[in-house]
Protein backbone atom coordinates (compact mmCIF):
# COMPACT_ATOMS: atom_id res chain seq x y z
CA UNK A 1 0.00 0.00 0.00
CA UNK A 2 1.58 3.44 -1.24
CA UNK A 3 1.67 5.76 1.94
CA UNK A 4 2.61 8.61 2.13
CA UNK A 5 3.50 9.46 5.67
CA UNK A 6 6.76 7.37 5.00
CA UNK A 7 9.61 7.35 7.66
CA UNK A 8 11.31 10.34 7.77
CA UNK A 9 15.02 10.96 8.47
CA UNK A 10 14.45 13.34 11.29
CA UNK A 11 11.88 11.76 13.02
CA UNK A 12 12.74 8.21 14.82
CA UNK A 13 9.72 5.85 15.36
CA UNK A 14 8.06 5.92 18.00
CA UNK A 15 9.34 8.07 21.31
CA UNK A 16 9.37 7.24 24.91
CA UNK A 17 6.78 9.79 25.88
CA UNK A 18 4.51 8.02 23.19
CA UNK A 19 5.41 4.31 24.58
CA UNK A 20 4.37 5.23 27.63
CA UNK A 21 1.21 6.78 26.81
CA UNK A 22 -0.14 4.27 24.76
CA UNK A 23 0.88 1.34 26.94
CA UNK A 24 -1.37 3.39 29.54
CA UNK A 25 -4.25 3.44 27.04
CA UNK A 26 -4.22 -0.18 25.94
CA UNK A 27 -4.03 -1.03 30.02
CA UNK A 28 -6.95 1.22 29.91
CA UNK A 29 -8.80 -0.28 26.86
CA UNK A 30 -8.35 -3.85 28.04
CA UNK A 31 -7.67 -4.05 31.54
CA UNK A 32 -11.61 -3.16 32.52
CA UNK A 33 -12.43 -6.34 30.58
CA UNK A 34 -9.71 -8.25 32.15
CA UNK A 35 -11.35 -7.57 35.86
CA UNK A 36 -14.30 -9.79 35.33
CA UNK A 37 -12.05 -13.31 34.82
CA UNK A 38 -10.58 -13.47 38.28
CA UNK A 39 -13.88 -12.20 39.53
CA UNK A 40 -15.88 -15.31 38.03
CA UNK A 41 -13.75 -17.91 39.88
CA UNK A 42 -14.98 -15.82 43.10
CA UNK A 43 -16.38 -18.28 46.17
CA UNK A 44 -18.54 -15.33 47.58
CA UNK A 45 -22.13 -14.03 47.13
CA UNK A 46 -21.13 -10.70 47.32
CA UNK A 47 -19.43 -8.29 44.18
CA UNK A 48 -16.43 -8.24 46.49
CA UNK A 49 -13.38 -7.59 44.42
CA UNK A 50 -10.60 -9.15 44.29
CA UNK A 51 -12.18 -11.95 45.88
CA UNK A 52 -10.49 -13.64 48.74
CA UNK A 53 -11.75 -17.02 48.17
CA UNK A 54 -11.51 -19.20 44.79
CA UNK A 55 -14.57 -21.92 42.87
CA UNK A 56 -16.18 -22.66 40.15
CA UNK A 57 -19.81 -22.53 41.89
CA UNK A 58 -21.08 -19.79 39.32
CA UNK A 59 -19.95 -21.38 35.67
CA UNK A 60 -21.91 -24.39 37.22
CA UNK A 61 -24.74 -22.32 38.31
CA UNK A 62 -24.38 -20.55 34.83
CA UNK A 63 -24.95 -23.96 32.84
CA UNK A 64 -27.64 -25.15 35.39
CA UNK A 65 -29.85 -21.90 35.70
CA UNK A 66 -32.75 -22.03 33.91
CA UNK A 67 -33.02 -18.49 33.58
CA UNK A 68 -29.52 -17.85 32.39
CA UNK A 69 -29.48 -21.04 29.92
CA UNK A 70 -32.70 -19.88 28.48
CA UNK A 71 -31.26 -16.63 27.75
CA UNK A 72 -28.30 -17.51 26.37
CA UNK A 73 -30.58 -19.75 24.19
CA UNK A 74 -32.53 -16.92 23.40
CA UNK A 75 -29.27 -14.79 22.46
CA UNK A 76 -27.62 -17.40 20.26
CA UNK A 77 -30.98 -18.33 18.24
CA UNK A 78 -31.70 -14.33 17.74
CA UNK A 79 -27.80 -13.53 17.11
CA UNK A 80 -27.12 -16.47 14.38
CA UNK A 81 -30.91 -15.38 12.24
CA UNK A 82 -30.22 -11.98 12.81
CA UNK A 83 -26.05 -12.58 11.12
CA UNK A 84 -28.25 -14.54 8.23
CA UNK A 85 -30.84 -11.91 7.60
CA UNK A 86 -28.53 -8.77 7.77
CA UNK A 87 -25.61 -10.69 5.66
CA UNK A 88 -28.01 -11.26 3.22
CA UNK A 89 -29.68 -7.55 3.31
CA UNK A 90 -26.49 -6.37 3.50
CA UNK A 91 -24.44 -7.65 0.98
CA UNK A 92 -27.31 -6.45 -1.18
CA UNK A 93 -27.34 -3.39 -0.35
CA UNK A 94 -23.61 -3.04 -0.63
CA UNK A 95 -23.44 -4.26 -4.43
CA UNK A 96 -26.44 -1.80 -5.37
CA UNK A 97 -24.31 1.01 -3.71
CA UNK A 98 -21.15 0.00 -5.24
CA UNK A 99 -22.47 -0.38 -9.11
CA UNK A 100 -25.53 0.91 -9.60
CA UNK A 101 -25.77 5.02 -10.59
CA UNK A 102 -28.91 5.98 -9.44
CA UNK A 103 -30.34 9.42 -8.53
CA UNK A 104 -30.44 9.48 -4.59
CA UNK A 105 -27.69 7.17 -4.24
CA UNK A 106 -26.04 9.12 -1.42
CA UNK A 107 -29.46 9.31 0.17
CA UNK A 108 -29.99 6.28 0.76
CA UNK A 109 -26.68 5.32 1.39
CA UNK A 110 -26.86 7.76 4.98
CA UNK A 111 -30.48 6.36 5.57
CA UNK A 112 -29.12 2.95 5.67
CA UNK A 113 -26.09 3.72 8.08
CA UNK A 114 -28.42 6.06 10.47
CA UNK A 115 -28.48 3.23 13.15
CA UNK A 116 -25.11 3.51 13.83
CA UNK A 117 -25.53 6.98 15.09
CA UNK A 118 -29.06 7.83 16.35
CA UNK A 119 -29.11 7.90 20.33
CA UNK A 120 -29.80 4.42 21.83
CA UNK A 121 -32.46 5.53 23.97
CA UNK A 122 -34.34 7.17 21.44
CA UNK A 123 -34.26 4.00 18.93
CA UNK A 124 -35.17 2.09 22.05
CA UNK A 125 -38.64 3.58 23.15
CA UNK A 126 -39.67 4.19 19.61
CA UNK A 127 -39.30 0.37 18.41
CA UNK A 128 -40.80 -0.66 21.89
CA UNK A 129 -43.70 2.24 21.45
CA UNK A 130 -44.29 0.55 17.99
CA UNK A 131 -43.51 -3.32 19.01
CA UNK A 132 -46.14 -3.16 22.05
CA UNK A 133 -48.69 -2.77 19.14
CA UNK A 134 -47.71 -4.96 16.86
CA UNK A 135 -47.30 -7.39 19.81
CA UNK A 136 -43.89 -7.95 18.64
CA UNK A 137 -42.28 -7.47 22.31
CA UNK A 138 -41.25 -10.56 23.92
CA UNK A 139 -41.23 -12.20 20.62
CA UNK A 140 -38.38 -14.00 18.18
CA UNK A 141 -39.15 -11.59 15.59
CA UNK A 142 -39.52 -8.83 17.17
CA UNK A 143 -35.58 -9.21 18.97
CA UNK A 144 -34.38 -10.25 14.94
CA UNK A 145 -36.02 -7.00 13.20
CA UNK A 146 -35.01 -4.67 16.00
CA UNK A 147 -31.87 -6.21 15.89
CA UNK A 148 -31.37 -6.83 11.96
CA UNK A 149 -32.37 -2.88 11.21
CA UNK A 150 -28.88 -2.10 13.89
CA UNK A 151 -26.70 -5.02 12.53
CA UNK A 152 -26.99 -4.06 8.82
CA UNK A 153 -24.94 -0.85 8.46
CA UNK A 154 -21.89 -2.99 9.45
CA UNK A 155 -22.44 -5.92 6.93
CA UNK A 156 -22.78 -2.80 4.54
CA UNK A 157 -19.40 -1.62 5.91
CA UNK A 158 -17.74 -4.59 5.79
CA UNK A 159 -18.79 -5.49 2.19
CA UNK A 160 -18.23 -2.00 0.71
CA UNK A 161 -14.82 -2.20 1.98
CA UNK A 162 -14.02 -5.61 -0.11
CA UNK A 163 -15.82 -4.40 -2.96
CA UNK A 164 -13.68 -1.06 -3.16
CA UNK A 165 -10.90 -3.38 -2.81
CA UNK A 166 -11.27 -5.43 -5.71
CA UNK A 167 -10.09 -5.25 -8.98
CA UNK A 168 -12.83 -5.05 -11.22
CA UNK A 169 -11.51 -5.88 -14.16
CA UNK A 170 -11.58 -9.80 -13.25
CA UNK A 171 -15.16 -9.51 -13.69
CA UNK A 172 -14.55 -7.89 -17.29
CA UNK A 173 -12.89 -10.34 -18.31
CA UNK A 174 -15.02 -13.45 -17.25
CA UNK A 175 -17.96 -11.68 -18.83
CA UNK A 176 -15.95 -11.67 -22.05
CA UNK A 177 -15.31 -15.12 -22.11
CA UNK A 178 -18.93 -15.56 -22.03
CA UNK A 179 -20.32 -15.85 -18.29
CA UNK A 180 -23.14 -14.71 -17.91
CA UNK A 181 -23.70 -12.11 -14.69
CA UNK A 182 -25.08 -14.42 -12.31
CA UNK A 183 -22.09 -17.01 -13.32
CA UNK A 184 -19.65 -13.95 -12.73
CA UNK A 185 -21.32 -13.40 -9.49
CA UNK A 186 -20.94 -17.08 -8.18
CA UNK A 187 -17.93 -18.02 -9.33
CA UNK A 188 -15.60 -14.84 -8.91
CA UNK A 189 -17.43 -11.95 -7.31
CA UNK A 190 -18.66 -13.98 -4.12
CA UNK A 191 -15.11 -15.70 -3.48
CA UNK A 192 -13.25 -12.50 -3.61
CA UNK A 193 -15.61 -11.07 -1.51
CA UNK A 194 -15.97 -13.86 0.75
CA UNK A 195 -13.92 -12.08 3.45
CA UNK A 196 -15.42 -9.10 3.68
CA UNK A 197 -19.09 -11.14 3.78
CA UNK A 198 -17.43 -13.27 6.68
CA UNK A 199 -16.80 -10.12 8.50
CA UNK A 200 -20.12 -8.62 8.17
CA UNK A 201 -22.03 -12.03 9.73
CA UNK A 202 -19.36 -11.73 12.65
CA UNK A 203 -19.94 -8.58 13.25
CA UNK A 204 -23.71 -8.47 13.18
CA UNK A 205 -23.82 -11.39 15.35
CA UNK A 206 -21.62 -9.54 17.68
CA UNK A 207 -24.17 -6.50 17.46
CA UNK A 208 -26.90 -8.51 18.38
CA UNK A 209 -25.54 -10.85 21.34
CA UNK A 210 -23.87 -7.44 22.67
CA UNK A 211 -27.21 -5.29 21.91
CA UNK A 212 -28.67 -4.25 25.95
CA UNK A 213 -30.72 -1.00 25.24
CA UNK A 214 -33.78 -2.53 23.00
CA UNK A 215 -33.32 -5.66 24.52
CA UNK A 216 -33.87 -4.28 27.61
CA UNK A 217 -37.71 -2.88 26.53
CA UNK A 218 -38.32 -5.66 24.18
CA UNK A 219 -37.75 -8.93 26.90
CA UNK A 220 -40.86 -10.19 28.48
CA UNK A 221 -39.67 -12.68 32.08
CA UNK A 222 -40.08 -15.47 29.26
CA UNK A 223 -38.04 -14.33 26.56
CA UNK A 224 -34.53 -11.92 27.22
CA UNK A 225 -31.16 -12.42 26.08
CA UNK A 226 -27.82 -12.63 27.90
CA UNK A 227 -27.39 -8.95 28.43
CA UNK A 228 -30.76 -8.45 29.79
CA UNK A 229 -29.89 -11.38 32.49
CA UNK A 230 -26.59 -9.60 33.13
CA UNK A 231 -28.41 -6.33 33.63
CA UNK A 232 -30.89 -7.97 36.12
CA UNK A 233 -28.37 -9.46 37.77
CA UNK A 234 -26.65 -6.19 38.39
CA UNK A 235 -29.82 -3.66 39.32
CA UNK A 236 -32.13 -5.90 41.07
CA UNK A 237 -30.49 -8.84 42.52
CA UNK A 238 -26.90 -9.19 43.21
CA UNK A 239 -26.04 -12.13 41.24
CA UNK A 240 -22.69 -12.96 40.62
CA UNK A 241 -23.60 -15.72 37.94
CA UNK A 242 -22.75 -12.53 35.88
CA UNK A 243 -19.04 -12.51 36.21
CA UNK A 244 -19.02 -16.02 35.06
CA UNK A 245 -21.41 -15.22 32.07
CA UNK A 246 -19.50 -11.82 31.14
CA UNK A 247 -15.87 -14.26 31.23
CA UNK A 248 -17.62 -16.35 28.79
CA UNK A 249 -19.01 -14.12 26.68
CA UNK A 250 -15.63 -11.76 26.43
CA UNK A 251 -13.82 -15.50 25.68
CA UNK A 252 -16.71 -16.51 23.09
CA UNK A 253 -16.88 -12.68 21.58
CA UNK A 254 -12.90 -12.54 21.26
CA UNK A 255 -12.54 -16.09 19.64
CA UNK A 256 -15.62 -15.58 16.93
CA UNK A 257 -13.92 -11.85 16.14
CA UNK A 258 -10.60 -13.24 15.55
CA UNK A 259 -11.46 -15.76 13.01
CA UNK A 260 -12.66 -13.34 10.23
CA UNK A 261 -8.95 -12.00 10.98
CA UNK A 262 -7.29 -15.19 10.05
CA UNK A 263 -9.33 -16.23 7.62
CA UNK A 264 -8.11 -12.45 5.60
CA UNK A 265 -4.63 -13.29 6.44
CA UNK A 266 -4.97 -16.61 5.02
CA UNK A 267 -6.15 -15.99 1.93
CA UNK A 268 -3.50 -13.16 1.26
CA UNK A 269 -0.61 -15.12 1.97
CA UNK B 1 -9.53 -6.11 -38.42
CA UNK B 2 -8.06 -7.57 -35.28
CA UNK B 3 -8.62 -3.87 -33.30
CA UNK B 4 -11.89 -3.68 -34.72
CA UNK B 5 -13.02 -7.20 -33.23
CA UNK B 6 -11.35 -6.21 -29.86
CA UNK B 7 -12.96 -2.79 -29.99
CA UNK B 8 -16.40 -4.48 -30.95
CA UNK B 9 -16.49 -6.59 -28.05
CA UNK B 10 -15.30 -4.53 -25.36
CA UNK B 11 -18.41 -2.03 -26.71
CA UNK B 12 -20.19 -5.17 -26.33
CA UNK B 13 -19.02 -5.78 -22.46
CA UNK B 14 -19.50 -1.88 -21.84
CA UNK B 15 -23.54 -2.45 -23.07
CA UNK B 16 -23.89 -5.18 -20.77
CA UNK B 17 -22.53 -4.03 -17.85
CA UNK B 18 -24.60 -0.59 -18.29
CA UNK B 19 -27.50 -2.96 -18.26
CA UNK B 20 -26.17 -4.68 -15.24
CA UNK B 21 -26.15 -1.19 -12.99
CA UNK B 22 -29.68 -0.33 -13.75
CA UNK B 23 -30.96 -3.53 -12.12
CA UNK B 24 -28.53 -3.72 -9.22
CA UNK B 25 -29.76 -0.74 -7.90
CA UNK B 26 -32.68 -2.63 -6.99
CA UNK B 27 -30.68 -4.68 -4.65
CA UNK B 28 -30.61 -1.87 -1.94
CA UNK B 29 -34.32 -2.31 -1.31
CA UNK B 30 -34.55 -4.99 0.75
CA UNK B 31 -32.49 -3.45 3.60
CA UNK B 32 -34.17 0.08 2.89
CA UNK B 33 -37.44 -1.42 3.12
CA UNK B 34 -36.75 -3.56 6.53
CA UNK B 35 -35.23 -0.35 7.76
CA UNK B 36 -38.30 2.23 6.29
CA UNK B 37 -40.25 -0.37 8.75
CA UNK B 38 -38.44 -1.36 11.95
CA UNK B 39 -36.28 1.66 12.38
CA UNK B 40 -38.04 4.86 10.82
CA UNK B 41 -41.37 4.26 10.87
CA UNK B 42 -40.95 3.83 15.11
CA UNK B 43 -38.61 7.57 15.07
CA UNK B 44 -41.56 9.14 13.29
CA UNK B 45 -43.79 7.44 15.88
CA UNK B 46 -42.19 8.35 18.53
CA UNK B 47 -41.95 12.07 17.31
CA UNK B 48 -45.48 12.11 15.90
CA UNK B 49 -46.41 11.12 19.55
CA UNK B 50 -44.56 13.61 21.53
CA UNK B 51 -47.09 15.82 19.76
CA UNK B 52 -50.41 14.51 19.96
CA UNK B 53 -50.30 12.12 23.12
CA UNK B 54 -51.96 12.92 25.30
CA UNK B 55 -53.54 16.06 23.28
CA UNK B 56 -52.53 17.01 19.80
CA UNK B 57 -50.42 20.28 20.33
CA UNK B 58 -46.90 21.46 21.97
CA UNK B 59 -48.25 20.67 25.17
CA UNK B 60 -44.76 18.21 25.92
CA UNK B 61 -42.76 20.48 24.81
CA UNK B 62 -44.00 23.46 27.14
CA UNK B 63 -44.11 20.64 30.25
CA UNK B 64 -40.62 20.21 29.06
CA UNK B 65 -39.53 24.19 29.29
CA UNK B 66 -41.19 24.64 32.68
CA UNK B 67 -39.93 21.50 34.11
CA UNK B 68 -36.53 22.51 36.45
CA UNK B 69 -35.92 18.82 36.34
CA UNK B 70 -36.15 18.24 33.00
CA UNK B 71 -33.88 21.05 31.74
CA UNK B 72 -31.13 20.36 34.30
CA UNK B 73 -31.12 17.17 33.34
CA UNK B 74 -30.69 17.93 29.67
CA UNK B 75 -27.78 20.67 30.40
CA UNK B 76 -26.20 18.25 33.06
CA UNK B 77 -26.39 15.41 29.75
CA UNK B 78 -24.80 18.03 27.50
CA UNK B 79 -22.24 18.93 29.73
CA UNK B 80 -21.40 15.49 30.61
CA UNK B 81 -21.25 14.72 26.47
CA UNK B 82 -18.75 17.68 25.88
CA UNK B 83 -16.45 15.98 29.16
CA UNK B 84 -16.11 12.81 27.84
CA UNK B 85 -15.82 13.79 24.63
CA UNK B 86 -13.12 16.10 25.34
CA UNK B 87 -11.37 13.32 27.92
CA UNK B 88 -11.47 11.05 25.11
CA UNK B 89 -9.54 13.06 22.27
CA UNK B 90 -6.95 14.19 25.16
CA UNK B 91 -6.36 10.07 25.54
CA UNK B 92 -7.02 9.58 22.43
CA UNK B 93 -4.74 11.59 20.18
CA UNK B 94 -1.53 10.64 21.13
CA UNK B 95 -2.13 6.85 20.54
CA UNK B 96 -3.34 7.36 17.32
CA UNK B 97 -0.69 9.57 16.56
CA UNK B 98 1.21 6.75 17.64
CA UNK B 99 -0.40 4.44 15.37
CA UNK B 100 0.65 6.24 12.47
CA UNK B 101 4.59 6.79 13.33
CA UNK B 102 4.76 2.81 14.36
CA UNK B 103 5.82 0.30 12.03
CA UNK B 104 3.43 -1.96 10.14
CA UNK B 105 3.44 -4.82 12.77
CA UNK B 106 3.16 -2.71 15.55
CA UNK B 107 0.46 -0.84 13.77
CA UNK B 108 -1.72 -4.07 13.30
CA UNK B 109 -1.21 -4.95 17.36
CA UNK B 110 -2.65 -1.27 18.28
CA UNK B 111 -5.42 -1.52 15.48
CA UNK B 112 -6.66 -5.19 17.14
CA UNK B 113 -6.06 -4.40 20.41
CA UNK B 114 -8.11 -0.97 20.41
CA UNK B 115 -10.63 -3.53 17.83
CA UNK B 116 -11.24 -6.11 20.93
CA UNK B 117 -12.92 -4.19 23.54
CA UNK B 118 -15.21 -2.39 20.92
CA UNK B 119 -16.55 -5.85 19.95
CA UNK B 120 -16.59 -7.40 22.93
CA UNK B 121 -19.58 -7.03 25.49
CA UNK B 122 -20.52 -3.49 26.66
CA UNK B 123 -22.54 -5.06 29.70
CA UNK B 124 -19.46 -7.09 30.80
CA UNK B 125 -17.69 -3.62 30.41
CA UNK B 126 -20.11 -1.89 32.61
CA UNK B 127 -19.55 -4.76 34.99
CA UNK B 128 -16.26 -4.17 35.20
CA UNK B 129 -16.26 -1.17 35.94
CA UNK B 130 -19.31 -1.89 38.98
CA UNK B 131 -16.38 -4.07 40.10
CA UNK B 132 -13.57 -0.80 40.42
CA UNK B 133 -15.98 1.97 41.25
CA UNK B 134 -18.00 0.32 43.95
CA UNK B 135 -17.24 0.88 47.52
CA UNK B 136 -13.75 -0.77 48.88
CA UNK B 137 -13.28 -1.59 45.13
CA UNK B 138 -9.51 -1.09 43.26
CA UNK B 139 -9.86 2.60 42.24
CA UNK B 140 -11.26 3.73 46.13
CA UNK B 141 -7.99 1.72 47.18
CA UNK B 142 -5.74 3.25 44.67
CA UNK B 143 -6.71 6.96 45.35
CA UNK B 144 -6.39 6.09 48.89
CA UNK B 145 -2.71 4.71 48.67
CA UNK B 146 -1.97 7.88 46.91
CA UNK B 147 -3.48 10.24 49.63
CA UNK B 148 -6.82 10.67 48.08
CA UNK B 149 -9.00 8.79 50.46
CA UNK B 150 -12.85 7.86 50.58
CA UNK B 151 -13.61 8.52 46.31
CA UNK B 152 -16.45 6.30 45.50
CA UNK B 153 -17.09 6.76 42.26
CA UNK B 154 -20.15 4.23 41.66
CA UNK B 155 -23.46 5.96 42.00
CA UNK B 156 -22.59 9.41 40.76
CA UNK B 157 -22.57 10.76 37.19
CA UNK B 158 -18.51 10.72 37.03
CA UNK B 159 -18.26 6.93 38.08
CA UNK B 160 -20.36 6.90 34.12
CA UNK B 161 -18.31 8.97 33.11
CA UNK B 162 -15.21 7.41 33.42
CA UNK B 163 -16.95 4.21 32.18
CA UNK B 164 -18.10 6.07 28.93
CA UNK B 165 -14.61 7.24 28.06
CA UNK B 166 -13.33 4.01 28.14
CA UNK B 167 -16.10 2.52 25.67
CA UNK B 168 -15.71 5.41 23.57
CA UNK B 169 -12.01 5.00 23.17
CA UNK B 170 -12.31 2.76 19.87
CA UNK B 171 -14.18 5.55 17.96
CA UNK B 172 -12.09 8.31 18.59
CA UNK B 173 -8.77 6.31 18.34
CA UNK B 174 -9.76 5.29 14.80
CA UNK B 175 -11.61 8.61 13.71
CA UNK B 176 -8.34 9.80 14.52
CA UNK B 177 -6.27 7.55 12.63
CA UNK B 178 -8.11 7.33 9.72
CA UNK B 179 -7.51 11.27 9.39
CA UNK B 180 -3.81 11.24 10.32
CA UNK B 181 -3.04 8.28 8.24
CA UNK B 182 -3.42 10.46 5.45
CA UNK B 183 -1.19 13.19 6.47
CA UNK B 184 2.14 13.60 4.46
CA UNK B 185 5.00 13.26 7.29
CA UNK B 186 7.58 15.09 4.89
CA UNK B 187 5.78 18.31 5.64
CA UNK B 188 6.86 18.24 9.56
CA UNK B 189 10.34 17.58 7.99
CA UNK B 190 10.14 20.53 5.78
CA UNK B 191 8.94 22.94 8.48
CA UNK B 192 11.99 21.02 10.72
CA UNK B 193 14.40 21.61 7.84
CA UNK B 194 13.10 25.66 7.48
CA UNK B 195 13.99 26.10 11.17
CA UNK B 196 10.90 25.31 12.88
CA UNK B 197 11.73 23.18 16.34
CA UNK B 198 10.09 20.25 16.80
CA UNK B 199 6.52 20.94 18.64
CA UNK B 200 6.56 24.17 16.64
CA UNK B 201 6.28 22.17 13.58
CA UNK B 202 3.85 20.00 14.86
CA UNK B 203 1.57 22.64 16.57
CA UNK B 204 1.96 24.65 13.28
CA UNK B 205 1.63 21.70 10.92
CA UNK B 206 0.40 18.56 11.88
CA UNK B 207 -2.01 19.40 14.27
CA UNK B 208 -4.43 21.87 11.85
CA UNK B 209 -3.67 19.01 9.25
CA UNK B 210 -5.29 16.13 11.92
CA UNK B 211 -8.44 18.62 12.93
CA UNK B 212 -11.31 16.76 10.79
CA UNK B 213 -10.39 14.02 12.36
CA UNK B 214 -10.91 15.95 15.76
CA UNK B 215 -13.82 17.45 14.57
CA UNK B 216 -15.14 14.08 13.43
CA UNK B 217 -14.20 11.85 16.30
CA UNK B 218 -15.38 14.45 18.66
CA UNK B 219 -18.28 15.11 17.45
CA UNK B 220 -19.02 11.11 16.63
CA UNK B 221 -18.18 10.68 20.81
CA UNK B 222 -20.53 13.48 21.85
CA UNK B 223 -23.68 11.95 20.14
CA UNK B 224 -22.81 8.42 20.95
CA UNK B 225 -22.72 9.61 24.85
CA UNK B 226 -25.62 11.84 24.54
CA UNK B 227 -27.40 8.59 24.12
CA UNK B 228 -26.09 6.04 26.66
CA UNK B 229 -28.35 4.36 28.86
CA UNK B 230 -27.04 1.35 30.10
CA UNK B 231 -24.16 2.79 31.58
CA UNK B 232 -24.93 5.68 33.71
CA UNK B 233 -28.01 3.50 35.06
CA UNK B 234 -25.81 0.72 36.26
CA UNK B 235 -22.93 3.39 37.08
CA UNK B 236 -24.30 6.58 37.67
CA UNK B 237 -27.42 7.76 40.03
CA UNK B 238 -30.89 8.87 39.49
CA UNK B 239 -30.25 11.89 41.91
CA UNK B 240 -28.21 13.36 38.99
CA UNK B 241 -29.69 11.76 36.53
CA UNK B 242 -28.64 12.02 32.32
CA UNK B 243 -31.26 12.27 29.83
CA UNK B 244 -31.41 8.74 28.59
CA UNK B 245 -32.77 7.99 32.46
CA UNK B 246 -35.32 10.26 32.37
CA UNK B 247 -36.83 9.38 28.80
CA UNK B 248 -36.58 5.52 30.38
CA UNK B 249 -38.32 6.07 33.40
CA UNK B 250 -40.84 8.11 31.74
CA UNK B 251 -42.06 5.24 29.37
CA UNK B 252 -41.13 2.58 32.05
CA UNK B 253 -42.99 3.74 34.76
CA UNK B 254 -45.57 5.86 33.43
CA UNK B 255 -45.75 4.63 29.71
CA UNK B 256 -45.86 8.29 29.10
CA UNK B 257 -45.14 8.40 25.31
CA UNK B 258 -45.54 11.92 24.54
CA UNK B 259 -43.28 12.88 27.04
CA UNK B 260 -40.68 10.54 27.08
CA UNK B 261 -40.83 10.94 23.24
CA UNK B 262 -40.55 15.21 23.51
CA UNK B 263 -37.04 14.37 25.33
CA UNK B 264 -36.05 12.37 22.50
CA UNK B 265 -36.80 14.40 19.77
CA UNK B 266 -34.42 17.10 21.53
CA UNK B 267 -31.92 14.08 21.48
CA UNK B 268 -32.50 13.55 17.80
CA UNK B 269 -32.39 17.44 17.06
CA UNK B 270 -29.17 17.67 19.08
CA UNK B 271 -27.87 14.80 16.93
CA UNK B 272 -28.86 15.65 13.49
CA UNK B 273 -28.20 19.38 14.07
CA UNK B 274 -24.16 18.51 14.98
CA UNK B 275 -24.53 15.94 12.11
CA UNK B 276 -25.15 18.65 10.01
CA UNK B 277 -22.85 21.09 11.21
CA UNK B 278 -20.10 18.30 10.74
CA UNK B 279 -21.24 17.63 7.87
CA UNK B 280 -20.30 14.21 5.70
CA UNK B 281 -17.09 13.63 7.89
CA UNK B 282 -18.42 11.96 10.48
CA UNK B 283 -18.57 8.10 9.55
CA UNK B 284 -18.90 6.38 12.37
CA UNK B 285 -17.65 2.61 12.07
CA UNK B 286 -16.01 3.65 8.97
CA UNK B 287 -13.05 3.09 10.16
CA UNK B 288 -13.84 0.12 11.77
CA UNK B 289 -13.68 -2.26 9.19
CA UNK B 290 -10.95 -0.60 7.27
CA UNK B 291 -8.82 -0.93 9.83
CA UNK B 292 -9.21 -4.24 10.34
CA UNK B 293 -8.25 -4.89 6.69
CA UNK B 294 -4.91 -3.40 7.48
CA UNK B 295 -4.47 -4.69 10.94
Amino acid sequence: MARPSARSASEPGVGWGLRVWSAGVIVLLLAPTVVVIPMSFSASETFQFPPEHWSLRWYQEFFTSPAWMSSLVTSLEVGLLVAALATVLGVLAAFGLDRARFNGREAIRSLIMAPMIMPGIVVAIAVYAVFLRWHLTGTLSGFVMAHTALAVPFVITTVTTSLSGYDRTVEAAAASLGAGPVATFHRITLPLLLPGVLSGFVFAFVTSLDEVVVALFLQTPDVRTIPVQMYDSIMLQIDPTIAAASSLIVLVTTIVLLIPLFVRRRSHS
Amino acid sequence: MATTMATASSDTIRVRRTAVRAWVGWFVLPATALLLVFFFYPLVIIIWRSFSDPQVGLSNYTALLNDDVSVRVLARTLYTALIVALCTLLISYPYAYAMTKAGRRARGVMTVLVLLPFWTSLMARNFAWYLLEQRGGLIEQLLAAVGIPGVVLLGSVTGAAVAMVQVMLPYMVLSLYSSMENIDRRLLDAACSLGAPRLTAFRKVYLPLSLPGVLSGFSLVFIMTLGFYITPTLLGSPQQALVSQLIASRVNGLLDFGGGGALGAVLLVITLLVLFTVGRTVRPAAALPQAVDRG
